[in-house]
């Protein structure tokens, strides 16, 4: 089958939502987010409560995908940044390694010049956790360790669609 | 590819709605969309053309419980199924956990849905997934016209590989659920199983 699963720890999720909420005031935006390419939501921070993150996530995966395959009709390897103007909020994506969305949205409280620089710094930072992610989840696929998987039952998946 | 999250304690895996245009992928997710429960779903998107054909995905997220203290979530995608957005398909198709190919049981649509069966297993290939193996559940749809196949006719062209196969009329949603649990069982099973 295509490639394993994609595990995030606890650990691992507090470095990284410390970034992002460092993030969050350096660039002086109103929120970030970070998406698996696949379209699921890794983090976020900032102004969050009254946006449908779980729709935010999937339409910028979609949003990179398709720039992905500009890119390649293009010859180039890959769009790694887009900017997105509004009249009010303004959209930054960028990619994190082969892996990762960083989601900027900023007003006029920023300018596209702060948020390119601080997402500069904070895209290393990210890329050093997620090298550190990988690197456990196979350490812990190696040592053999249970996956919240291994003890589930026939009739625990029974159980989610009884009705 | 399924997210674990140890943190939030969620499960995430994304399903793919495949098959020839006008097949009824997007009814299956509208017909899933209204008779869930707002609780247990999200908004649905839909990328579409002014005349409702889907340019690009649809998108629905559901909760379906929880399994040993995590959320279960599972990504509901569509893909166009008109011939000429094959780049869109295969850009859709990265990631899947589990497919739902729905053919149109309709006889004058046997080759459509033959070709985007071989499609499918192009585009599954070039991600690097095999498709005897991956999660997939075969729905005929449309089985309430006049026009429609046999099932056993169907079958025969489409699922000699006897994938797991349901009879269905999505726009009145017979046989919408028992798919898409089919699919998701499939999906929790082959995580169980730790391929």
């Amino acid at each position: 089958m295509g490639a394993p699963g994609f595990v995030m720890y606890e650990e691992e999720f507090k470095l990284i939502s410390a970034v992002l909420e460092k993030l969050v005031k350096d660039s002086n935006s109103r929120m970030v987010f970070l998406v698996d390419k696949n379209g699921q939501l890794i983090a976020a921070a900032g102004e969050t409560e009254n946006l449908d993150t779980t729709s935010l996530a999937s339409l910028t995966a979609g949003n990179i995908a398709a720039t992905g395959g500009l890119a390649k009709l293009l010859g180039e390897r890959e769009f790694s940044i887009l900017f997105h103007e509004g009249e009010k909020d303004n959209l930054h994506i960028n990619l994190i390694g082969q892996r990762v969305i960083l989601v900027v949205i900023f007003d006029d409280r920023s300018t596209l010049g702060l948020v390119r620089l601080r997402v500069k710094k904070c895209s290393e930072e990210l890329a050093a956790i997620f090298d550190r992610l990988m690197k456990k989840a196979e350490a812990e696929a190696t040592a053999g360790q249970a996956s919240p998987f291994s003890e589930i039952t026939d009739e625990d998946i029974e159980n989610l669609f009884r009705e | 590819m399924s997210f674990i999250n140890y943190s939030s304690r969620e499960i995430n895996c994304k399903i793919v709605y495949y098959g020839p245009g006008l097949g009824g992928k997007t009814t299956n997710l509208q017909y899933i969309f209204e008779k869930t429960n707002p609780q247990a779903r999200g908004k649905m998107i839909s990328l579409a053309t002014e005349t409702e054909r889907t340019l690009f995905f649809d998108f629905l997220p559901l909760s379906l419980g929880a399994i040993r203290g995590f959320r279960v979530r599972f990504h509901l995608y569509t893909v166009p199924g008109q011939v000429f957005y094959d780049a869109s398909r295969k850009l859709i198709l990265k990631g899947v956990d589990g497919v739902v190919f729905v053919a149109d049981a309709q006889e004058e649509r046997l080759e459509a849905n033959i070709e985007s069966m071989e499609n499918l297993k192009q585009n599954l290939q070039e991600h690097g997934y095999d498709i005897d193996k991956i999660p997939l559940v075969v729905q005929y749809n449309k089985m309430d016209l006049p026009n429609a196949m046999k099932a056993e006719e169907l079958r025969g062209q489409l699922n000699p590989k006897t994938w797991p196969e349901f009879s269905a009329c999505a726009k009145s949603g017979e046989g919408v659920f028992d798919t898409l649990k089919a699919v998701a069982k499939l999906v929790l099973q082959e995580l169980k199983s730790g391929k």
